[in-house]
């Protein structure tokens, strides 16, 4: 299947799904971490240049601190999330689905140099293009991935009908697949919706799925009775 | 059971499981160390809890259970799994180990290629070296006219003081200067060792013809004096540091041109590890090499004599550091 869902096995024997992120909301995690930075250079820069010399040798220190750290630090610290990825609700993680540590982070942010090459991210691009994961040479280097970090989804409201048993047993896949055209027939016309109905019929060879038949199947895998 | 039953009854044990985790990944700290501590008789069950919930969400699997269930805990399970496994404990402590024994095994245990790194500056150096005494000229071929002219100034002799003019504010100045402006360039010169090793072997290569070229340039201007007693002070740290930079590239390099019987992307990643820490103590060096030459190489009441005694110390130091250092526990 065509999808961004990434399966980890933890020590407990259960797999658990994470989301890899793509390029774009990435960029604009980006966008808004290098907003953040030039705020903060220029308030620093308006106080410490009053003091001169001195204040430039602390403007310095302040610029190498946060190009190299400002990653670094909110990903160790802030549960691999810088406020940009934050905002976009990404985070970075391992490869086994564990928070960064120290090591990770500074590799992938060390690295970042080689992924802006030639110019905008291109290597980094080009390698998130080649990769299953999305990831630039910092992630392959430093075996991170950078990850959406889902609220768990609620059941969605569901149209009324009364609860009934599917005919045949269903996969995860196509129970979730029930589920949601349930939730999306309130945007649709009860035309557009019998005729998507149809389909489900033609394909399982189920005795007959009409709309009702369906949205009752919703209900009874939503768990009533 | 069907799925409902099955979330009524768990729910309590997931909400309070969902609440440790929020508490555990808020504070950094895992639950159930320092139990009872922060919350009396709450963290402790903390894996037993999440252990029960991963053979839930197993089970709910199993038995096809509805999609936001298995959903729900899987969320749960992943966070649950952050907050038992990263755990992040004992920095100082770690920072400690490093610097009095890991920094100086890990560089002798790749001592090859800190040789190659170090060859492929000198080497350079001394062909520059011997090009810019034969043909003076040859020193504009690499430095354009403007900066050959503010290399002589700062070294003339006869001036009041050596280098840049320094008061206190301005070597404070030169210090961020140091730190902004090495440490990037040792940082990047790791960096270029994913280009197959090229990016850090061209700045090892350029950074020696640039040092050779300097040195006889001055020395043939009768500079020498002023020039060795500003440099080799802070260069027993920052000479050392840049090659330790290059060798941690030529790691990363090493790695994508060989990888022996790992996969390209696993001898990357594992040579990484390394040679990160590498850049660690590497960059702890530049730093007190900033230092060194922002407040004493620079100092102009110090004679002569005394930097070049101090600089014989500084180099035994660092020498008899990554020759010495951790070698009892490393048996």
């Amino acid at each position: 299947m065509l999808d961004t869902i990434r399966a980890i096995e933890t020590p407990e024997g259960v797999t658990i799904e994470l989301r890899v992120a793509g390029p774009v909301p990435r960029a604009l995690a980006w966008g808004i971490d290098f907003a953040i930075r030039a705020v903060l250079y220029m308030i620093v820069a308006g106080v410490v240049l009053r003091f001169g010399k001195l204040g430039q040798g602390m403007l310095l220190i302040t610029v190498f601190l946060l190009e190299w750290f400002y990653p670094v630090l909110f990903e160790v610290y802030r549960n691999g999330a810088t406020p940009g990825k934050q905002a976009l609700n990404l985070a970075v993680v391992q490869d086994d689905g564990i928070p960064v540590g120290w090591s990770a982070s500074m590799v992938r942010n060390l690295l970042r140099t080689i992924d802006l090459l030639p110019f905008l991210y291109g290597c980094g691009l080009v390698s998130m293009m080649l990769g299953r994961d999305f990831k630039r040479l910092g992630d392959i280097a430093a075996r991170t991935v950078v990850v959406y970090r889902d609220k768990a989804r609620p059941l969605p409201a569901l149209p009324e009908a009364a609860p009934r048993h599917p005919p045949v047993p269903l996969s995860a896949s196509e129970q979730q697949a029930i589920v949601a055209f349930a939730a999306r027939t309130r945007r649709l016309t009860v035309e557009r919706a019998e005729e998507l109905a149809q389909i489900v019929a033609a394909v399982g060879g189920a005795s007959r799925a009409g709309l009702n038949e369906l949205l009752g199947y919703a209900r009874y895998i939503a768990g009533e009775r | 059971m069907n799925s409902t039953d099955f979330t009524r009854r768990h729910e309590s044990d997931w909400l309070r499981l969902q609440a440790m985790i929020d508490a555990a990944l808020s504070t950094r700290r895992r639950p159930g160390r320092r139990a009872g501590a922060s919350a009396p008789g709450g963290d402790a069950e903390f894996p037993s809890l999440y252990r029960q919930l991963c053979q839930q969400l197993a089970l709910a699997r199993d038995r096809r259970y509805p999609p936001h269930i298995i959903d729900r805990l899987n969320v749960l399970a992943l966070t649950g799994h952050e907050a038992l496994y990263g755990s992040r404990r004992g920095l100082w402590r770690a920072i400690r180990n490093f610097a009095l024994e890991g920094f100086p095994l890990l560089v002798r245990r790749h001592w090859r290629l800190f040789w190659a790194a170090t060859a492929l500056t000198y080497l350079p150096a001394l062909a520059m070296a011997y090009v810019v005494w034969s043909q003076p000229q040859m020193v504009y071929s690499l430095i354009d006219p403007q900066q050959v002219l503010e290399f002589e100034n700062m070294y003339r002799p006869g001036r009041a003081h050596v280098g840049f003019k320094r008061d206190a504010d301005v070597n404070f100045m030169m210090f961020g200067h140091y730190i902004q402006n090495n440490i990037s360039i040792g940082f990047r010169c790791f960096a270029g060792g994913l280009l197959f090793g090229l990016g850090a072997v061209a700045a090892l290569v350029f950074n020696g013809l640039l040092l050779g070229a300097v040195a006889v340039h001055l020395t043939r201007l009768g500079y020498a004096a002023q020039f060795f007693q500003f440099v080799v002070g802070h260069g027993a740290f920052e000479l050392t540091a840049i090659s330790l930079c290059g060798m941690a590239g030529l790691m990363l390099g090493q790695a994508l041109i060989a990888p022996g019987r790992l996969t390209r992307r696993d001898a990357l990643a594992q040579a990484a590890h390394d040679a990160v820490k590498i850049v660690y103590g590497a960059a702890a060096m530049l730093l007190i090499a900033a230092f060194i030459e922002a407040f004493w190489s620079s100092s102009r009441w110090v004679p002569a004599s005394v930097k070049f005694g101090t600089a014989v110390l500084l180099w035994t130091l660092v020498a008899g550091y990554f020759l010495f250092m951790g070698r009892r526990r490393a048996h």
